[in-house]
């Protein structure tokens, strides 16, 4: 069983013609890996959006919630204490600490989402057995069309019409 | 200023390069055999921070007494040090933070090593409230926890808030600093020969593979922690400066003290990343990617930090007066003429004084001279952290209770060892993750249209 069929460029202006083109011949199943973020990649292999900001965005509303919460309970209900005659309710002096709680409530969701969105920590990978493929970190960029694409079997012929630097068949 | 001389002339980076060569000279120097000045450079300083242990755990042994504090001066170098340190660890959230949302593309050479600097200092910055304290092994009461006492921590005191502003900044410090590492660290395990290298980064990288949907992603939540780390910066120091404006100690009870302390922090930060860079650059031949430019730019957030700390200390005094209380302006003409002036007037020469040779520009592009002016700036914000801690204590209200703070040997080798602690620590760090953020510097590249 294959993985997908990987071709190799050299540039990130080729990478995201040919993640164009194969999007535009009606193949579903497609990847592409760069050794650094390229604007539109994404959207032209059809995924303009992440969940990424709404993610942080309930994180810090819970890190926010569970800050002041925190604090009204414990100098409110579980603590009171008369601290110079203030009222036990004393809000403005529990900002600091709700706003600390916010932005590292925010962190950690905006952190461990990503990672969790993008199926990290993973330690296989069929990629990984491909030796080629370690450029992809350091000045390559490649196309991978999944085998699992209605339309693998036109895959090849195709491809070799985008005249990549070289065409790797990937086990599974 | 016509606009040629306002916008540099100077490049970002230095010579020509490829995505290959960026990748391979930045990911060598952890790659390659250690050069025998670093085993130098590392023992020596482990040293130092050996002799820091042994003065920490004596300090357990024995107490607070070792130091020189005492009444009225309960808070000594512990608090100096503390203040300093973290004041140091704000230029890297800053630098990568703030000057990402900018769109400063000059930062990208040194936000790795400087957020590398902040986390080191940060840490190293919340030992000293603990080493402070008279029980040591009872600081996790600060911490809201359900327990057996039944006490919750006061949040109405500026010292609860610090323990929150100092945890928070120390984790997000290290999800963004670890975040940026993660593509480089995939970068060397894909590039290292030995079994073990390609084990340990392969592991650090969690199986980073740089797919589209995952750099999408991984861009997002990037700008989104530097969004977060943005305030997060401006909160730590002002926090920190309430520590002391919530007190009312003449000297310390004032409204110009957070951003006082902001400015404080961000100058004697990018002094500390300069006095890093500067070698650094020299020992790695970083030169292509640490450039004159970037001294150049450093050196001026320098100048005009150093101008805001000046104007802090201008208000200081003038509010003193203007404001008529007699212990305010009593505890001014201490300052100005009493037994520590000494310390504030060297501060007022290393701040105000030499700073101000950073508005020319053959200074700035003078890397020994800048070297130079960095290391005086560091001493001079120590000065300044121990001129608020100790001038303000040592005479408040009743002469009666006044007295004089002196330093011990041992407040001297906890000083001095925590620094040596602290280039130990950025020495490993140097030998063994990228001190430049390659992803970033292909970016870069790609940017100036020098890679396709």
């Amino acid at each position: 069983m294959s993985y997908g069929l990987l071709a190799e460029f050299a540039g990130a202006e080729a990478l995201l013609a040919a993640a164009r083109a194969t999007r535009a011949q009606g193949f579903r199943e497609v990847e592409a890996y760069s050794p650094f973020p390229i604007g539109g990649l994404a959207a032209a292999l059809g995924r303009p959006r992440t969940p990424m900001a709404v993610i942080t965005l309930l994180g810090g509303i819970a890190g926010g919630l569970v800050g002041y919460g925190m604090q009204f309970y414990s100098a409110v209900i579980a603590y009171p204490i008369n601290s110079g005659g203030r009222p036990l309710h004393s809000w403005p002096t529990f900002i600091p600490v709700t706003f600390e709680l916010t932005v590292l409530g925010a962190a950690f969701a905006a952190f461990f989402g990503m990672l969790i969105m993008n199926g990290l920590p993973r330690l296989y990978h069929p990629l990984g057995q491909v030796k080629e493929f370690d450029l992809a970190t350091r000045n390559r960029f490649f196309l991978c069309i999944r085998a699992r694409d209605p339309r693998f079997d036109d895959a090849a012929a195709f491809v070799t019409g985008l005249r990549p630097l070289r065409i790797i068949d990937v086990p599974g | 200023m016509t606009p040629e001389h306002s916008t540099d002339p100077l490049p970002v980076l230095r010579g020509r390069h490829s995505y290959a060569s960026v990748s391979d000279q930045i990911a060598d120097v952890v790659l390659t055999r250690t050069p025998r000045w670093w085993y130098f450079a590392f023992f020596g300083t482990f040293a130092g921070a050996l002799l820091f242990f042994h003065a920490v755990g004596y300090l357990f042994a024995v107490g607070v007494g070792i130091w020189g504090v005492d009444i009225p001066v309960a808070w000594g170098f512990a608090i100096t040090n503390f203040v300093w340190w973290i004041g140091i660890g704000h230029a890297g959230t800053f630098i990568s933070a703030i000057l990402l949302l900018l769109r400063q593309e000059w930062r990208t050479s040194i936000n790795r090593f400087a957020e590398a600097m902040t986390i080191f200092a940060a840490g190293i910055a919340g030992l000293w409230p603990i080493l402070h304290l008279g029980r040591p092994w009872f600081f996790y009461w600060i911490a809201p926890y359900p327990n057996v006492m039944d006490l919750w921590p006061q949040w109405r005191s500026p010292l609860v808030w610090d323990f929150f502003a100092i945890a928070t900044y120390i984790l997000v410090s290290l999800l963004f600093w670890y975040m940026g590492l993660i593509p480089d660290l995939a970068t060397l395990r894909d590039r290292a020969t030995g079994h073990w290298r390609r084990l340990i980064y392969g592991g650090l990288a969690l199986g980073w593979r740089g797919e589209a949907r995952q750099w999408q992603r991984y861009e997002t939540t990037y700008l989104l922690l530097a969004g977060l780390a943005t305030p997060l910066v401006i909160s730590v120091h002002s926090v920190v400066s309430l520590d002391f404006a919530v007190g009312n100690t003449p000297g310390w009870h004032s409204t110009v003290f957070p951003p006082y302390f902001v400015a404080g922090a961000l100058f004697s930060g990018f002094a500390m990343a300069l006095t890093l860079a500067i070698p650094l650059r020299a020992a790695f031949r970083l030169h292509d990617f640490i450039t004159a430019r970037h001294l150049d730019l450093a050196a001026r957030v320098m100048l005009a930090t150093g101008l805001l700390v000046a104007y802090g200390y201008l208000v200081e005094n003038f509010m003193a007066f203007y404001g008529g209380n007699r212990y305010e302006i009593a505890m001014v003409e201490n300052r100005l003429g009493g037994p520590y002036a000494p310390v504030y007037w060297t501060l007022l020469a290393c701040n105000v004084l030499i700073a101000q040779a950073l508005w020319f520009r053959r200074v700035r592009l003078n890397v020994c001279a800048l070297l130079a002016i960095s290391v005086v700036i560091n001493l001079g914000m120590w000065l300044e952290r121990f001129m608020i801690v100790v001038t303000s204590q040592h005479r408040d209200y009743l002469p009666s209770s006044w007295g004089m703070f002196y330093p011990t040997v041992w407040d001297l080798i906890l000083l001095f060892g925590s620094i040596a602690l602290f280039f130990a620590l950025f020495l490993l760090f140097m030998r063994f993750l990228p001190a430049i953020s390659i992803a970033e510097m292909r970016q870069e590249l790609r940017q100036e249209g020098q890679a396709p």
